[in-house]
């Protein structure tokens, strides 16, 4: 498809602010103002919509394919979340009102929420308090950090380390490494669980925290968790726990109850909010006791008299890590959903996506390598090593699935499985769904010992073919260049 | 598997070829195949003090970025400049023309530490066991 | 409810598949001793419940207030085409186009994105969002930190304050020297920020229009920073670059602003949207997913995630940020509202806040005892000095249905008085009217 600068036309206009109702002003002085002007096209209403229609239709979403892409929790968004937080008096209630001398009262509606929020959190976690301001998982991963931080600077020591397994996500260790420690990182033993003798040699007065998935990245429950966890609090290190996988646990283990001092929750994975393209997603970060008074600020309190309220008066506290309360819109979803699915209903989606994720791996282990062999939780992970050796790697798979109309499960992680294939059925899609998609899988692997090029040509059936990904990098194109048909 | 006589290895798969006082620096054949299409690479600045065995520069292929140790201890002399616009060099010619940089040799005792051709043959060939 | 499709005999099947007996078998990793002490979750509500509850409280937020509030968050006119097309599951149901070949959609816009804030900052290169203006600040602070391998910040006190103590908050477990340089008649001190410059210096961060609406050319700083080899850093208001000099015309290395202005409901402060563009040599040091155009094997154009190696999924602890989920729906937001305005739509957007706010200034000075700031130029937004306090003022209007400002004596010491108007496009003349007769009488 054409660039929406490629249908430029001069002249042309999609939207008119109209004339202004108050009289020219005095122009601002030349030195204030921009010389170049900005080259944007210029187009009609109708050129923008079709544009962007089109472009959509470009796309794999979970309202038009399966999409079981792991790690991710690719679950069906229901639409009424996504009308309520379009609401008027949540979508356009500025943020600094409930700031102002008088305004505690204009936006009671939106603290109910969250106040409410946080306490449905703490119950599904075991935590005792949330701060529901981090804006995306790595960012509650971050925060999660800095709170661990500011624990061991109170209490004055001053520690170096973080320890995180080699199966964990790429976020763990990154955010670890910007809030300023250092990285241990422990492998993964062959029996998929992390490597305890590795472990316990790294459990030391400088050790700050643990940060843990669990269920894991290769979709297994570590029944040793809580020793794993008792360690770590003897040398007076923290535990982290990333919610990234939680779906597999509502109602079957809580963090708390495990003894981990510091969560997140990925609210667009385990709560059903739309993941919008890359984002915006949200992830509240639950602690416990010994970490509350260091939260962010502000927290919103209930009154006596059962209005709520914002408190800045938190002296111990980290200070800000968002401007304001957090990505509201998206807590207001997943707040809808909760209350929607109710007690029974988060259980059995916990249920149901665990029975799916073993459905898919009992059907495809005779098909494919399967690195770990153990009752999986959310999802389950394969390796094409098999398929490899005829030429069939994991990304051909992928693509020979796009051709078949399915999103392709994650196969660029996690790092220490060879040609990985990551699946994550979740519990929202179809036992025909789930088998057609099982059926396509068994067909790339019969096809991978009998024809393996009709695999590898794959995708014939999409708008392109296989992208130059090693041009795109050596000779980076990341912005359309104005032509001669936009003068200076 | 392209291994060069006369010139020196490291575990870690980077070269060096000695003439005289000065070391030219690169990676394999086996580390550019491994890695694939190489996209770019961040060289050390002339005059850069390196040690043996510790970072001196990073390959990058579309999926993955790597550290390239120093085979040996030295004051970076001169640079490649022509991996910045054409990395593919790397692939091309791991022993020519995709050298890294050159070093002036500040321990010659250091070589001892570095494989000879056929060493380097043994381990890629343990490797793939 | 739970979106489950399954039926009692899909279960049996899938059970007898996978060779358990019952569904609890399959949690048999998890130690007894590990069962939830407590999980009092409420009974599902049907959806008519969940709906009608969350709308009465959506109904005890007040925003039938006419609104004059902004500091750095504005309330502005978003066209029904961006709801539309933001509203296609197709879009907004996807996630990070990791698979090129079922997501041109996606990284077509984004490109398009990406090239929109190139094109509205003056700068090179931009990448595909980050959460919001302030996260983005503090990634671009750290870009200038890595680049020079200094840790002193010349932070100018014009930056939002907001965004000021979130740089104070990440940095707490760092490094980092902080000078703060304070805005004199409304705009950054040049004796005092060239006296703290040096070869330590690892950039200067300012913000234009400034959190009091001052407008300035930085050009000036800009250079004195390049003499010592730090880098300058802009935060920017979007819907101002209709009108004012762009970061890059002033020379600025980086620039990174909130985006929420573009076509994003204020929503309570989020989702918003982060943006960031830079000059061409700091594309490596960049956080966060890049789009890039290529071409596929038959040679047609096509468009992929590209320097992924600065990224935590592959680069771990040594990546250039810890961002994974962006804000990418609010950038095809901000991406549509752009387009459907244009060029021209743009410079008009632009000059209604101008052109609102000096007749809100006019209006304004000739009520007595409020004194208009008039030491710098402003954009739509500017100070009055009131002869009260601005948080009684701000509560008596509040009676009278207006947010009528933002009392600066919350963010800075010895302002009790000062009061911030923002006047976007929204703003009718007849409100600015009635704003400036209830402000009378209150006084």
């Amino acid at each position: 498809m054409k660039l929406i600068f490629e249908k430029h036309k001069e002249g042309r206009r999609g939207f008119s602010y109209g004339d202004c109702d108050v009289g020219k002003a005095k122009p601002l002085a030349e030195k204030y103002c921009r010389k170049r002007q900005a080259h944007l096209a210029c187009l009609s209403e109708l050129d923008v919509i079709r544009h962007y229609t089109n472009l959509s239709r470009l796309n794999y979403s979970v309202d038009t394919n399966f999409y079981p892409l792991g790690s991710c929790t690719m679950k069906y968004n229901p639409k009424f979340c996504e009308q309520i937080a379009s609401l008027d008096g949540f979508s356009q209630l500025h943020p600094l009102l409930p700031q102002l001398s008088g305004g505690g009262m204009l936006a009671q509606g939106s603290l109910e929420v969250l106040y409410e929020s946080e306490k449905l959190l703490c119950e599904i976690t075991g935590m005792s308090a949330f701060t529901m301001q981090p804006l995306a998982g790595a960012h509650g991963e971050l925060t999660g950090v800095m709170l661990i931080a500011a624990y061991h600077k109170n209490k004055g020591s001053r520690r170096k380390y973080v320890i995180v397994p080699d199966s964990s996500h790429g976020t763990n260790p990154s955010s670890a490494a910007i809030a300023g420690y250092e990285v241990v990182v422990i492998p993964t033993g062959s029996d998929g669980y992390m490597d305890l003798v590795e472990y316990k040699k790294h459990l030391t007065e400088e050790l700050a925290a643990v940060m843990l998935t669990c269920p894991d990245t290769l979709g297994i429950f570590n029944p040793r968790i809580k020793e794993i966890a008792d360690l770590a609090h003897a040398c007076g290190a923290l535990m982290y726990y990333d919610g990234a996988n939680l779906n597999a646990m509502l109602g079957k283990c809580r963090p708390g109850d495990i003894g981990f001092d510091v969560m997140h929750i990925n609210l667009h994975k385990t709560f059903a909010t739309p993941h919008g393209g890359g984002g915006p997603g949200a992830g509240p970060v639950g602690v416990n006791e010994k970490l509350i008074e260091f939260l962010p600020i502000s927290r919103v309190i209930r009154r006596a008299d059962g209005t709520f309220a914002l408190d800045y008066h938190q002296p111990k506290s980290i200070g800000y890590i968002a401007p304001f309360y957090g990505n509201f819109g998206v807590i207001l979803k997943a707040y809808a959903y909760i209350l929607h699915l109710g007690r029974e209903g988060l259980i059995k989606a916990a249920e149901i996506a665990v029975l799916n994720a073993n459905y898919c791996q009992a059907k495809l282990k005779k098909y494919y390598d399967l690195p770990f062999n153990k009752t999986c939780m959310h999802e389950c992970v394969f390796s094409a090593s098999r398929q490899a050796k005829n030429g069939v790697h994991a990304l051909d798979i992928a693509k020979y699935l796009i051709d078949r109309g399915f999103h392709p499960p994650t196969i660029y992680f996690p790092l220490i499985v060879k040609e990985a294939l990551m699946i994550e059925p979740t519990e929202t899609e179809s036992k025909e769904t789930i088998d057609a998609f099982i059926e396509a899988m068994i067909e790339i692997a019969r096809l991978a010992e009998e024809n393996p090029s009709a695999v590898t040509a794959a995708p014939l059936r999409m708008p392109i073919k296989r992208l130059d990904e090693v041009r795109a990098a050596r000779q980076p194109d990341l912005n359309w260049k104005p032509l001669a048909l936009f003068p200076d | 598997m392209d291994i060069p006589k006369n010139i020196f290895y490291t575990k870690d798969h980077e070269w060096a070829r000695i003439d005289g006082k000065t070391a030219y620096i690169g990676i394999t054949d086996y580390a550019q195949s491994s890695l694939g299409d190489i996209t770019f690479v961040e060289l050390p600045k002339i005059g850069e003090e390196l040690k043996q065995s510790k970072y001196c520069a990073t390959v990058e292929s579309v999926k993955a970025a790597s550290e390239v140790y120093a085979p040996l201890s030295g004051k970076v002399t001169s640079i490649n400049t022509q991996l910045a616009a054409h990395p593919e060099l790397i692939n091309q010619s791991a022993y020519e023309k995709g050298y890294f940089f050159s070093l002036q040799i500040s321990n010659e005792a250091e070589k001892a530490n570095l494989m000879d051709a056929s060493a380097y043959q043994r381990y890629v060939e343990g490797l793939a066991k | 409810m739970s979106y489950i499709p399954h039926t009692q005999e899909d279960i049996q099947e899938v059970l007898q598949v996978i060779g358990v007996k019952n569904i609890n078998e399959l949690f048999k990793d998890i130690p007894a001793a590990l069962s939830p002490k407590s999980f009092k979750i409420p009974a599902s509500k049907s959806e008519f419940e969940v709906t009608q509850a969350l709308r009465k409280l959506s109904l005890k937020n007040a925003t039938g207030l006419v609104n004059f509030v902004g500091a750095g968050f504005y309330d502005h006119f978003i066209p029904a085409g961006v709801d539309a097309l933001a509203g296609r599951s197709e879009f907004y149901t996807a996630y990070t186009p990791y698979q090129p070949e079922c997501s041109q959609g996606w990284l077509q816009a984004i490109y398009e994105y990406q090239s929109i804030i190139c094109q509205l900052t003056g700068l090179d290169v931009s990448n595909a969002s980050l959460y919001d203006g302030g996260t983005a600040l503090f990634e671009a602070m750290m870009m200038a930190i890595r680049q020079t391998g200094r840790n002193k910040i010349i932070l100018d006190s014009g930056v939002n304050l907001i965004y000021r103590t979130m740089l104070y908050t990440y940095t707490l477990n760092l490094s980092v020297e902080f000078v703060e340089i304070p805005v004199v008649h409304g705009q950054s001190s040049r004796g005092e920020l060239l006296k703290h410059l040096d070869d330590r210096t690892a950039a200067v961060i300012l913000q234009n229009p400034n959190f009091f609406g001052a407008v300035d050319d930085h050009s000036d700083i800009v250079n004195e920073a390049h003499k010592f080899g730090a880098l300058a850093i802009a935060s920017v208001y979007p819907v101002s670059l209709g009108m004012l000099k762009a970061p890059g015309e002033m020379g600025f290395d980086i620039a990174t602003g909130e985006g929420q202005s573009l076509g994003i409901p204020l929503s309570f402060g989020g989702p918003y949207l982060g943006f960031m563009a830079v000059k061409n040599e700091l594309v490596r040091q960049m956080p966060g997913r890049i789009v890039g155009a290529t071409v596929d094997s038959g040679g047609k154009r096509g468009f992929v995630l590209t320097l992924q190696t600065r990224e935590q999924h592959i680069r771990r602890q040594k990546a250039t940020s810890n961002i994974c989920s962006n804000e990418a729906l609010c950038a095809l937001r901000a991406a549509v509202f752009v387009s459907l305005l244009g060029r021209e739509g743009l410079k008009e957007l632009a000059a209604h806040n101008y052109q609102k706010a000096e007749f809100a200034k006019e209006e304004l000075s000739r009520v007595k005892g409020v004194a208009v700031k008039r030491s710098s130029p402003t954009f739509n937004e500017f100070t009055v000095l009131l002869p009260k306090s601005a948080d009684e003022v701000v509560r008596r209007m509040i009676e009278k249905g207006f947010a009528c400002g933002f009392p600066l004596g919350k963010f800075y010491k010895g302002m009790d008085n000062y009061l911030l108007i923002a006047v976007t496009e929204k703003r009718t003349k007849e409100e600015i009217v009635r704003l400036t007769d209830s402000l009378e009488a209150v006084l």
